[in-house]
């Protein structure tokens, strides 16, 4: 009885439903915390620990970051193989990342306690995270410039500072001159190489035109051999420092300036310090080029390549959207085609998205890029420009997946235009296009923003359509720079979303890679909810605008 | 059939009496045996009247009669349905509407029409006014600025709004609502205004104002009203039009109508005998 008055009371379904936004809302924050702590925990100094351990009866040392710990139970380690005290009931494990690839092999060792004697933080103890080899741990022992020791014992590390400071400032000259100005000199020859290219075709090339382009060729070569000896002579400059450091094993190690992002003292520094460490590391990882095959350095390219792509795709989907919406609402005589119609478009919603994938790569690269560049660019034969994978396609082929959302959205909103306003437009002696323009399609534009706002949630998290229209692993340029005409559709670009993939299950480093793949998965994220707060921010703008609709 | 078209005949004889009884003899809509359906259902059967200028028409009836679709027939909104089809022809000063050649845009401008809820476009109480003047193109500010105050005046309600006309017209009361949306016909200067029950959703003291306003406008334009309300006919209307299953049964004075209807029907439905 009191069950059933309990039932009648509503309170279960209350509960019920409470439930369910709670297990929402708690995977959702969880899933967020779990890949902020893994991820953003990567950039922060870590102590780098000095182990005295037992190794087949010898004591030896080994300098690394404590990265993770395994327990096993001693029953499950003897079936295993480990060795194992009498009394002990369970194995510890920790995984250290030693770095020192160079010399060691490998940049990750495995040590049980058992066999750990002792474990000290050394201040000395230095981590340098460089270009090429990964991290090197160890103790700094020497500044050489040009060859000649110039700084031992205490005075190296203050030594070493404002040296690092000039080599980082000779390698972003050496960075700029190479990347863009020589960059722009390969750019423009390319351009004359095709310009001469498509006058032989069309056979208009003569004396004159020679004459003038190899003047042009001459000029070029000129400006490049200017910035080559500039960069030379940076590259003397910035080849003149080195330090020499000693690694766990006593191995001495000279390492060139050049080749050092940070020289840190982990154990030494402050919260204070660690704290302007990280968010300098952090900035690092938003805004430069990835190294060392995608595991170290920044994903700058990726977020550009993903913001972009979904920007020139809600610029490609909305109008083509709103444009089907409203002569399908509008103009289009409803009855069995409409009808036909809508159900089709509400199906390509559910196909899978590989499946757009490989429509866009034989429709719109094959076909419609192989045609363009038949048409348009026959001087770069063989090269193709438009006939292979890029930008521009992913962008279409993300736009055809995402129309449904936008189509579906503006119909609706043009359905709950009230008739009588509608009506009030036309006895006002406005065409039914005017009273379209002036009246319906604005007070739709709220609904309109929400499809985008759909469209561009789905478009930025989609990966597995890129991969075959356009999305590289690494993309020496991006789409967008300063040789004309800027904006180039046709070149390939990197992606978020395929990053991680690409990071976490395709690069030969797996376990240094990993945290990385936690903050790029954040970084993805974040990108996404910040496109939406974009497109929220402006639909609440026009809602405030046009909220008629709400009274109606 | 026959029956109905001699029935027809009387109703404009009557009419013509009507108005013969009248100094002012000028037609501005004669609507000419004008058949109405809506798909296979017939709306209207054979009206036959002719509407004088400058005064007040008024359409009486009970709901479903046809008031309001004859209404909507002189401005042509009824196109605006797919399954309408119309035989006959309303004549406006002389010409077919229903004429081929007739451009609908340019009868609406003249033929201005308010609808029985206020629908005010979401924009501000300027933009509002101008509407009808920015679709035909006219965008110089002083033009605009002098037709919006002489619209708001001509409806009453400049006073009341004059300092905020960039606010948004939906936060205005009901009553000022639908002077709002008088104003935008007005200021266009249509020849006729044609107002489909303006008042039932309005408090009294609204109803009172539009009411005023509607004596005031037949000063200018010849007006077409519907309404539910029989003293409200009787308030404002010169010459009344009784409909009833979409057949015209009386049309005349108004006076006469209502001191003195000639059908059974007429009285029968006045004097709230059913209806």
């Amino acid at each position: 009885m009191m069950i059933k008055e309990w039932f009648k009371s509503g309170s279960p379904w209350v509960w019920l439903n409470a439930a369910a936004v709670s297990t929402s809302i708690i995977l959702v924050v969880g899933l967020l915390f779990l890949i902020a702590v893994r991820g953003l925990g990567h950039f922060w100094p870590a102590d780098v620990v000095e182990y005295h351990y037992m190794d087949n009866g010898k004591e030896s040392i080994m300098i690394g970051e404590l990265v993770d710990t395994s327990v096993m139970s001693a029953k499950m380690a003897k079936e295993s193989g480990y060795k194992l005290q009498d009394n002990a009931d369970t194995l510890v494990q920790h995984l250290i990342k030693t770095g020192n690839r160079d010399i060691l092999g490998m940049d990750f060792r495995w040590i049980q306690q058992q066999n750990i004697k002792s474990e000290r933080l050394p201040k000395e103890l230095i981590t340098i995270e460089r270009r090429e080899w990964g991290n090197f741990y160890g103790r700094l022992t020497a500044v050489k410039e040009n060859g000649r020791v110039i700084a031992t014992g205490e005075k190296v590390w203050t030594a070493v500072q404002s040296r690092i400071d000039r080599a980082h400032k000779i390698y972003d000259e050496i960075e700029h001159i190479q990347k863009k100005q020589i960059g722009a000199i390969n750019y423009r020859l390319e351009r004359l190489r095709l310009k001469q290219r498509s006058l032989e075709l069309k056979g208009k090339w003569n004396e004159e035109l020679a004459k003038e382009q190899t003047q042009e060729k001459s000029e070029l070569a000129k400006e490049y051999q200017g910035y080559q000896a500039q960069a030379a002579i940076l590259y003397k400059e910035i080849n003149r420092d080195s330090i020499l450091a000693k690694d766990s094993t006593g191995i001495e190690k000279e390492i060139p300036l050049k080749s050092i992002v940070h020289l840190i003292r982990a154990n030494n520094m402050g919260v204070f310090t660690k704290i302007i460490t990280y968010f300098a590391k952090f900035g690092e990882f938003i805004s430069e080029d990835p190294r060392e095959a995608n595991t170290e350095g920044g994903i700058f390219p990726a977020i550009f390549g993903t913001v972009m792509m979904v920007m020139l795709m809600a610029v490609i989907v909305t109008p083509f959207g709103v444009i089907a919406a409203v002569y399908m609402r509008e103009y289009a005589k409803q009855g069995f085609t409409t009808r036909l119609i809508r159900i089709a478009v509400n199906n390509l919603a559910g196909v899978p998205s590989i499946v757009y994938g490989v429509f866009g790569l034989g429709f719109f690269v094959y076909i419609l890029g192989g045609n363009i560049d038949a048409i348009f660019f026959p001087e770069a034969a063989p090269a193709p420009v438009f006939g292979t994978p890029g930008l521009l396609w992913a962008s279409l082929t993300l736009a055809l997946l995402t129309l449904p959302v936008v189509i579906v959205s503006t119909e609706e909103g043009l359905s709950r235009v009230p008739k009588s306003i509608r009506e009030g437009s036309l006895a006002l002696g406005a065409t039914k296009i005017e009273t379209l323009w002036r009246t319906v399609l604005p007070m739709a534009s709220p609904a309109m923003m929400t499809g985008l706002i759909l469209a561009v949630a789905r478009a930025a998290g989609e990966v597995a359509p890129l991969m075959l229209v356009g999305v590289v692993k690494l993309a020496p340029t991006l789409p967008l720079d300063g040789n004309f005409p800027f904006l180039h559709l046709d070149r390939k670009f990197m992606h978020l979303g395929f990053h991680i993939y690409d990071v976490g299950f395709q690069s030969p480093n797996v376990e240094a890679a990993r945290p990385l793949v936690y903050a790029t998965s954040l970084l993805l994220v974040m990108v996404i909810i910040g496109l939406n707060l974009f497109a929220i921010g402006i639909r609440n703008n026009l809602r405030e605008k046009f909220r008629a609709l709400e009274g109606m | 059939m026959t029956e109905q078209k001699t029935h027809a005949f009387d109703m404009a004889s009557i009419a013509n009496t009507g108005q013969s009884n009248n100094e002012v003899t000028d037609t501005c809509i004669k609507v000419d045996n004008l058949n109405l359906f809506y798909g296979e259902k017939q709306a209207l059967f054979n009206v036959n009247m002719e509407m004088p200028r400058k005064k007040v028409t008024a359409f009486i009836g009970p709901s479903g009669c046809g008031k309001s679709t004859l209404l909507r027939s002189i401005n042509r909104m009824n196109d605006l349905v797919d399954s309408a089809r119309i035989e006959g022809k309303i004549l406006l000063d002389g010409e077919d509407i229903y004429d081929k050649a007739v451009n609908v845009a340019d009868l609406r401008r003249r033929v201005g029409m308010v609808f029985q809820k206020p629908n005010p476009f979401p924009k501000s109480i300027y933009e509002n006014v101008a509407y009808g003047l920015r679709i035909q193109g006219v965008n110089d500010r002083r033009t605009l600025d002098e037709t919006v105050e002489k619209s708001l005046r001509g409806a009453a309600l400049w006073d009341e709004v004059k300092d905020r006309l960039q606010d948004n017209a939906l936060g205005m009361s009901g009553g000022q609502q639908q002077r709002l949306v008088i104003a935008r016909a007005i200021a266009i200067e249509p020849e006729v205004m044609l107002l489909d029950e303006p008042a039932s959703a309005l408090d009294p003291i609204s109803t009172l104002k539009i009411e005023e306003l509607i004596h005031e406008l037949k000063e200018q334009y010849t007006i077409v009203i519907v309404t539910h309300n029989m003293q409200q006919a009787a308030r404002v209307s010169d010459y009344t039009a009784f409909l009833y299953m979409g057949e015209l049964i009386e049309f005349g004075s108004t006076n006469e109508l209502f001191t003195n209807p000639i059908k059974k029907q007429t009285e029968d439905y006045i004097t709230g005998r059913y209806g």
